[in-house]
């Protein structure tokens, strides 16, 4: 039998993400389920992340199910040493799916192989997080009716952001054209470049934001934080080259849409928050019905 | 020279011998076939002058044979190396290395934030590159290369 537990964004082919998607726009229209009635999830957050854990904890509880476990790990047994092997063989000796969120790179892959039952990673460090790559998804393809052949800016920090690396590789199904707009220090790795030559998927690389705006179907933004930068200089140099502001929006394509993992700190000024193109705030909604979509799917209940 | 190497080998009764080995990672190799804490003799050439390689190093185990999956480990260092099998004096057996599609143990991941270094772990490797031999753990997902590769032994 197919493990159900969904570690990376890899896991998922074609198919199946598409099939996920599916199922998020089926919650959102349906958002009162009982398919998780007498089911039992746990939330093991063994780092602090109200937003991830509020939208999976909604998600359970609009399928009907109940939730059990902590928020950081101070409050549990791994603060008192207990290895996260033992801690996932117990908890998934109580609970029938475990939704984790560790700071170590491949806790999630541990874990799934420890459990009895499926795990689905909530982040993993620096490494993955799988269900913000599909809402991501789910958003791209609700705002432009499609996934295919987009033209996707992504902007920012896309050295270190694995929110940008999880979706160059999802959208590696769908033929996408990438312009990726990064200061110097913070580019895309050559490894993600590398996949893109060897999947035939066009990109340019660009340092100047309003040379890819009016290009673009969706303009992926992502924060650009100072302790990346070893020279502090050079960050205050970049800082405002990598802020969106309403005044650059005014030739872009109608259909157009700025996308944000969240929390923006100042890469997205305010007053791009009433334009139509911003797109941010839903696309956090959209989280709560494409984790609907990856626990019952997860599951089997549907 | 080659009366003087066929004396080297010859000095072994029973055992083994790997050539071939660059001297810069001859420790790896010492590390991976675990011989550190044996009591058979060991003998070690150590930058011997190499056509193919620079500068090299061999091994000469006595009384000891490996098994192939520690012999194919050694690819990871030293993907030239060959191994001679002797009994009784004589070479009664050739054997090169290969580097495999997967390690299990062994490998350390260079990821100092990658769980396996935090708990108590096997670790797992996809050779992704076998020519330049990039390793890629099948937890963190991130690679480590060659020149990182630090050799670790479960006990
Ligand atoms: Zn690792």
């Amino acid at each position: 039998m197919k493990n159900k537990s969904l570690v990376s964004i890899t896991d998922y082919n074609r198919d199946e993400i598409l099939r996920i998607l599916e199922l998020a726009a089926y919650f959102e229209a349906n958002p009162v389920q009982t398919l998780l009635q007498g089911k039992v999830v746990a939330t093991l957050f063994f780092e602090p992340s109200t937003r991830t854990r509020l939208s999976f904890e909604t998600a359970i509880n609009r399928l009907g199910g109940r939730v059990i476990g902590f928020s950081d790990a101070n409050s549990t047994s791994a603060s008192k040493g207990e290895t996260l092997k033992d801690t996932i063989r117990i908890v998934s000796s109580y609970a029938d799916l475990v939704v984790m969120r560790h700071p170590l790179e491949g806790s999630a892959k541990f874990a799934s192989e420890q459990s009895r039952v499926p795990v689905i990673n909530a982040g993993d460090g620096a490494n993955q997080h799988p269900s913000q790559t599909l809402l991501d998804l789910y958003s791209i393809q609700k705002t432009q009716k499609t996934l295919d052949n987009l033209t996707i800016s992504m902007v920012g920090d896309l050295k270190y952001g694995r929110t940008v690396h999880s979706l160059l590789m999802a959208m590696g199904h769908f033929n996408p054209t990438f312009n990726f707009i990064a200061p110097d220090e913070l580019k895309m790795p050559n490894e993600y470049k590398r996949f893109c030559t060897k999947n035939k998927i066009k990109f340019t690389e660009k340092s100047d934001l309003n040379s890819v705006i009016d290009q673009s179907d969706i303009l992926y933004m992502t924060r650009v934080q100072r302790e990346r930068f070893q020279d502090p200089i050079e960050y205050e140099k970049v800082k405002n080259a990598y802020i969106l502001r309403l005044s650059m929006l005014s030739n872009a394509r109608p259909n157009l849409r700025v996308l944000h993992p969240l929390p923006r700190v100042n890469e997205i000024n305010i007053d791009v928050d009433d334009s139509p193109m911003a797109y941010y705030f839903e696309q956090a909604e959209n989280g709560v019905y494409t984790r609907m979509a990856i626990i019952a799917s997860a599951l089997g209940v549907i | 020279m080659k009366s003087k190497k066929e004396l080297n080998v010859s000095a072994l009764k029973d055992g083994t011998v790997i050539d071939h080995i660059p001297s810069r990672n001859l420790f790896k190799v010492i590390s991976i076939l675990d011989i550190e804490k044996s009591d058979k003799t060991i003998s070690i050439g150590y930058n011997l002058s190499s056509n193919r390689l620079g500068s090299k190093g061999i091994l000469k185990i006595s009384d000891t044979f490996f098994q192939p999956e520690a012999i194919n480990m050694i690819a990871l260092v030293a993907p030239d190396a060959s191994l001679n099998i002797i009994r009784d004096y004589q070479v009664v057996e050739k054997k090169t290395v290969t580097v495999p599609d997967f390690i299990s143990g062994f490998v350390k991941c260079m990821n100092p934030k990658c769980i396996t270094n935090h708990e108590s772990i096997l670790t797992k490797f996809e050779v992704v590159d076998k020519k330049s031999v990039d390793l890629k753990c099948i937890y963190c997902e991130k690679i480590t290369d060659q020149d990182n590769i630090r050799i670790i032994h479960p006990h």
